[in-house]
């Protein structure tokens, strides 16, 4: 039973993460239709830009631990959004009218561009985050331990999602972004700049999955310059398994995701822990193309 | 088959019987890399390019035709030739089981569905499933085919071997580009709703794409592991997927001949540029970027058919002329 929670919560933690990465490509989905490959490198950048930033301005050392991450996530934010942005005008914008396939080709080569510059500028090599960064201690709770950093993860991505959430939901500019996801047309005719919306779109969604490969950075130590697309698709598969094109369903997904991979390496088989997401996947698009909250998707020739 | 095409293949033909007395063996090597990729591509591109359908997991197929080549040669010590047309068959039969629950979806979930597919079956090799793929290290010391009792070892010979396949293959499959195979799984890439009401039986015409491609590209790893020797989960990851779908796409998506010539780039380009081994990615993925921006329908596009604003005026003028007629009687 111990070992149960030690699982659940650290399926927790993975799912947070997950669920992170999974609202950008369910927000750019659901505005245009388009499976952003690029965005798992987004993320890695997230961590890789997290780690320069804290070695090169010794923010943890300058002003606490707690404040040194507070700022150092708004900057990793801030600046993973700037290149979602960029991504989109430069390999996105000018293939809106073109078919999918091509938008799907672009996706990909800006993956294999960002992940190679990452290489070239980095290393190879993976690299590691400080250690003691942040203090060791765990948090008893009914008998089992909980790293404080674990907390500090789901709390983290909690407090994201639902900032998102009251974003998209209560503010003028989320009803814009959902009008656009709904009939970008319409939108345009009511007086909505869909331009505007979906470069939003991929300021918000970047900036959420850079702050993930942050906390990924924070939560294992260490960051390698190909774990975007083992994280990526992991995220999709949970964006699916929520229901593509639903944030609600973009976070439970997640979770769920977390949660299933970590008890099923825990009680299945730990080689192929990396196959269920996979198998997942497979199953939901067979049996429940819409995912748990989503549309339909399945094509009916 | 066009003139100026056949010309073509003339000429590349001439120039690999040439390439053994001009080339060195390092060189025969890369030109017989770009002819398996040649193969494989023109698998993909059955299914890719005349079907319409996001394949990214073409390299599952592959590397169960290898792994079945690999097995039979080493366990069961059948020549590894005898093995192609098994590894082929047992390709297309794993594609059928595979594609048939997932062959309805839509363009880019059938895209996600088969990546996931290929990494299953990665992570299955990796895990020695069924206790036969020999595990992270996979099989070594498979026999080098023999044909007509001469053992093929030398890249020369291979060359004849691999491209004569890559003929057949061409040959081939401008044959079934005429046939009516595959002048529905054209239809059905252009317009599926038209091409179900005008009675393709669409989604029979999709699985049965996805199983020649499969065997194809089975019969492509049977080859592949001969040449080796040595096969690993690494020879089948993602990557090689990419790969083959770029190269589809550069060259010209359902056009045999832009196929070819995207292989060759895509393959052959690199080991040329082999000095700026570390940049040579990061121009890659800026090159897929741009391409698609600029030339989205590949270097060398498959024609197609159209009416022009005077084909429809001849048209009309000839019921024109006819009209009177009918109306007579």
């Amino acid at each position: 039973m111990e070992q149960f929670f030690q699982q659940l919560t650290n399926g927790l933690a993975v799912g947070g993460i997950y669920a992170l990465i999974a609202l950008g490509y369910t927000m750019v989905y659901g505005v245009l239709k388009l499976i952003n490959f690029a965005h798992g490198d987004l993320f890695t950048y997230g961590g890789y830009l997290g780690l320069t930033l804290l070695t090169s301005f010794l923010l943890q050392d300058r002003m606490g631990v707690m404040a040194g991450i507070g700022i150092l996530t708004v900057m990793v934010m801030g600046l993973v959004g700037v290149m979602g942005v960029v991504l989109e005008r430069a390999a996105y914008r000018p293939l809106r009218e073109a078919p999918r396939l091509s938008a799907v080709v672009s996706a990909l080569g800006a993956s294999i561009f960002l992940q190679n510059a990452l290489m070239l500028i980095y290393g190879a090599q993976f690299q590691t985050y400080p250690e003691g960064l942040l203090p060791q201690t765990a948090v008893s709770l009914g008998g089992i331990q909980i790293p404080l950093i674990r907390i500090l993860v789901v709390l983290a991505s909690i407090v994201m999602m639902a900032a998102l959430y009251l974003f998209v939901q209560k503010t003028k500019i989320g009803t814009a972004v959902r009008a656009a996801a709904i009939d970008q047309g319409a939108a345009r005719l009511m007086g909505i700049d869909v331009n505007k919306v979906v470069s939003l779109v991929f300021l918000i969604g970047p900036a959420l999955g850079g702050s993930a490969g942050l906390l990924v950075g924070l939560y294992y130590g260490r960051v390698d310059f190909t774990m975007g697309w083992v994280y990526g698709m992991k995220a999709f598969t949970a964006a699916i398994l929520g229901g593509i094109g639903n944030i609600p369903g973009a976070m439970v997904g997640g979770l769920l995701l977390g949660v299933i991979e970590a008890l099923g390496a825990a009680y299945l088989s730990i080689a192929w822990k990396d196959a269920f997401a996979f198998c997942v996947l497979i199953l939901i698009l067979i049996v429940r193309p819409t995912g748990l909250l989503g549309e339909r998707v399945a094509e009916k020739v | 088959m066009s003139k100026k095409l056949l010309a073509g293949y003339a000429v590349v033909a001439a120039a690999l019987l040439a390439a053994p007395h001009l080339l060195d063996s390092y060189w025969l090597d890369v030109l017989n890399s770009v002819g398996l990729y040649a193969l494989l591509a023109l698998s993909l591109n059955l299914i890719l390019g005349d079907a319409g359908l996001f394949n990214m997991g073409h390299a599952a197929f592959y590397a169960v035709g290898a792994y079945t080549g690999a097995i039979v040669s080493t366990r069961f010590e059948l020549p590894i030739l005898y093995a192609v047309p098994l590894a082929a068959v047992t390709a297309a039969i794993f594609a059928a089981v595979v594609a048939r629950p997932v062959i309805h979806l839509r363009g880019d979930y059938l895209l996600i569905v088969t990546i996931g597919m290929g990494e299953i079956v990665r992570i299955a090799l990796v895990n020695d499933v069924f206790g036969l793929t020999g595990g992270a290290n996979g099989i070594f010391g498979i026999p080098r085919p023999v044909l007509f009792g001469h053992k093929i070892r030398k890249p020369e010979e291979f060359l004849y071997l691999i491209w004569g396949f890559v003929a057949a293959t061409v040959f081939l499959f401008h044959r079934l580009e005429q046939s009516r195979f595959g002048r529905a799984l054209n239809y059905l890439r252009e317009d599926p709703v038209a091409a179900e009401g005008s009675g393709v039986n669409t989604a029979r015409y999709k699985l049965m794409a996805f199983v020649l491609g499969a065997a194809w590209a089975g019969m492509a790893g049977s080859i592949y592991a001969a040449k080796m020797t040595i096969i690993s989960p690494e020879s089948f990851s993602f990557w090689e997927s990419v790969v083959l779908f770029l190269i589809v796409i550069l060259g010209g998506s359902g056009s045999i001949p832009g196929v070819l010539l995207g292989a060759a780039l895509v393959v052959g380009l690199p080991e040329i540029f082999r000095g700026f081994a570390t940049a040579r990615m990061l121009v890659f993925g800026l090159v897929m970027m741009v391409m698609m921006v600029v030339r989205r329908q590949g270097l060398l596009p498959l024609r197609r058919m159209r009416f022009k604003p005077s084909d429809l005026k001849r048209a009309e003028a000839a019921r024109a002329a006819q009209a009177p007629a009918e109306v007579a009687r």
